[in-house]
């Protein structure tokens, strides 16, 4: 059933509406399924649609309560824009508003209260215009002792296990963890773009981890196992000159110290500014997706293992 | 004078990104100015601009103290401004999300490792500042409290009021964070408007700096600038906040300073079609419009309005 989260009206002739689709009783355990926070990634609309069919088309199956916020920030996906149009803000970096205060705010309020209470939520991200990433999950290190484990069901290749950052203590899952919403923040793909396998390969993983909370009897296959950041180190590529990437390697592929990432050329003089080399032996599970670089631009991370 | 480049980012098809500086006396690194780190930051360009152009003419007259410097940076971040953007060109960062940087890092964390690597070890950093909604302050010095801030030291600017406020989240990566983390005395000063120029709070705010310099005795007047006003230390939090009920055209009663009376009708919220009034905003306390905000289309629970209750 769509229900309303929170609506507010616009200007002239529009009413703002942050919709949900509750799927299921709204008994038992809760899990909600939350995108769309920034309105140039798009792989978890790919991600929405396929949970809400596969629940739909054997409802008997479910046992519990899937809520899917498909739009946190409607705005910005109709109009292309990442942050809320307007503002020119970070969607998330408001969490976790206050009633009291601006549209922006105020909104965020009311999606926090939503989502509160959840048995597990699921962010997903889609990285940005400019980067590639393998499926993954990223958890703070102050909740990996409780997330890891439930990471593990979601069938992504690999787990980050980041450093503590204050700025990040303005995203939803910050602000949903610590009032004790268990939050997995979800990263794959491209901005702007739907990667089929990528989408297919979480939807199994949401299921999988539907089936071990208790609430899908159906079918869920066993997911992946992926590999935890803990187990190496992120080594990051920035770019030492300003020009245009063109990669050499293939994202997801392991690569040996010293292979070939790419080039950055420079068209109009005809030559390469700077070639670039892998620093260690690793998989490359982020690779620069838009061509156009500045001098420290990201080019690619490489899990050394 | 002497006009130096902090910072250099060569570019593939535009000219090369600098921040330039602009250096007076010689010494001790007494104060550094820097304005616009967003791209719309008109106003605290302008600012500099005209601190510049005073500072010249007392050096050119020997009235900057013996053995002190003092550093103006205009702009921090050209490539935006020149294109209208008020974040970086490419991946619409903010630089003043990058403190203290880092030099091998992403392109603004570069730019922000770059400029405060020159400007960490300044006794006293100001930075003309701005707010996210477009909107007026009453010209004022605004202060974290990190338990470095120095309110008396606030004072010598003359200007109206002290804002003291408590650091959020986001605070850790601020220009004005890191100088009080680096043990520099460190203010913002909230010049009026953005990006539209008001000549009087430039004038405002130039004399403030000025009286700022004199009184920490960086520099010496040779003609008469105002002391200013005796400032008010008000508290972020203590601010009403006035906010629409209701979304559409607003029309604007009051200006920012005015003196309002609990009741007042400081503006009303049209219908965008008809015009009919479907909200008044009315002052839910008496005292002083510190902030207006300026966008003709509001949203309901807009704030559109601080005051500072009397």
């Amino acid at each position: 059933m769509i229900q309303t989260v929170t609506k507010i009206a616009m200007p002239v002739d529009e009413t703002l509406r942050i919709v949900k689709n509750r799927i299921g009783s709204g008994q038992g355990k809760r899990i909600s399924i939350v995108t769309g926070t920034h309105g140039d990634e798009l792989e978890g609309q790919a991600v929405c649609f396929e949970v809400a069919r596969r629940l739909q088309e054997c409802p008997e199956l479910l046992s519990g309560t899937v809520d899917i916020y498909p739009a946190l920030n409607p705005l910005g996906i109709d109009s292309i824009t990442r942050g809320i149009p307007g503002f020119d803000l970070d969607m998330n970096r408001i969490f976790p508003g206050t009633e009291d205060g601006a549209m922006t705010e105020y909104i965020a309020s009311k999606i926090v209260g939503d989502i509160a209470g959840s048995d597990v939520c699921i962010d997903i991200h889609a990285s940005n215009i400019f980067l590639r990433e393998i499926p993954q999950v990223r958890i703070n290190t102050q909740t990996s002792k409780e997330l890891v484990p439930l990471a593990k069901y979601l069938n992504v290749d690999f787990v980050w296990v980041h450093a503590a950052a204050t700025v990040l203590e303005s995203t939803l899952a910050y602000s949903l963890n610590s009032i004790g919403t268990p939050t997995l923040v979800v990263e794959m793909g491209v901005g702007m773009r739907i990667t089929r396998e990528y989408c297919m390969q979480l939807t199994e993983g949401i299921f999988s981890l539907m089936k071990h909370m208790g609430i899908w009897s159906g079918e869920a296959g066993e997911p992946r196992k992926p590999i935890i950041s803990t187990d190496g180190q992120v080594q990051f590529i920035n770019a030492a000159a300003s020009g245009i990437f063109i990669p050499q390697v293939e994202h997801t592929k392991q690569v040996r110290k010293d292979d070939y990432i790419g080039d950055i050329v420079s068209p109009h003089e005809g030559r390469v500014v700077e070639r670039i080399l892998s620093p260690c032996d690793g998989m490359v599970f982020t690779l620069r997706e838009y061509p156009v670089v500045d001098e420290g631009s990201l080019i690619a991370r490489i899990l050394e293992v | 004078m002497e006009r130096k480049i902090i910072y250099e980012l060569k570019s593939l098809y535009r000219d090369s990104f600098r921040v330039t500086g602009f250096e007076f006396g010689q010494g001790e690194k007494s104060a550094c100015i820097v304005g616009a780190l967003r791209g719309n930051e008109v106003q605290q360009l302008y600012t500099c601009s005209q601190l510049v152009r005073a500072l010249k003419r007392l050096e050119a007259e020997g009235h900057v103290r013996e053995g002190k410097s003092i550093l103006v940076i205009p702009s921090v971040n050209t490539h935006s401004m020149n294109i209208k953007k008020r974040f970086w060109p490419t991946d619409n960062t903010d630089i003043n999300r990058m403190f203290p940087g880092y030099d091998l890092g992403e392109t603004t964390q570069r730019i922000a490792a770059g400029l405060f690597e020159t400007i960490k070890d300044y006794k006293n950093g100001i930075q003309f500042a701005s707010f996210y909604i477009p909107g007026v302050f009453v010209p004022h010095v605004r202060m974290m409290k990190t338990g470095y801030e120095n309110v008396d030291m606030a004072r010598e600017f003359g200007l109206p009021y002290i804002v003291l406020r408590e650091p959020r989240p986001y605070d850790t990566t601020t220009l004005n964070y890191n100088w009080q983390v680096w043990e520099s005395n460190a203010f913002s000063l909230y010049a009026g408007t953005t990006d539209r120029i008001d000549y009087g709070d430039v004038t405002l705010s130039v004399n403030a700096v000025l009286n700022f310099l004199r009184k920490e005795d960086i520099i010496e007047h040779s003609a008469f600038v105002h002391e200013g006003y005796i400032a008010s230390v008000v508290e972020e939090s203590a601010l009403v906040h006035v906010q629409t009920a209701a979304a559409g055209i607003i029309d604007r009663f009051v200006a920012p300073g005015t003196n309002v009376t609990r009741g007042d009708v400081l503006s009303c919220v049209l219908d965008p079609y008809d015009g009919s009034v479907r909200s008044e905003i009315v002052a839910p306390a008496d005292g002083v419009v510190f902030f207006a905000q300026e966008e003709p289309l509001v949203y309901a629970n807009a704030a559109v309005y601080r005051l500072i209750r009397g």
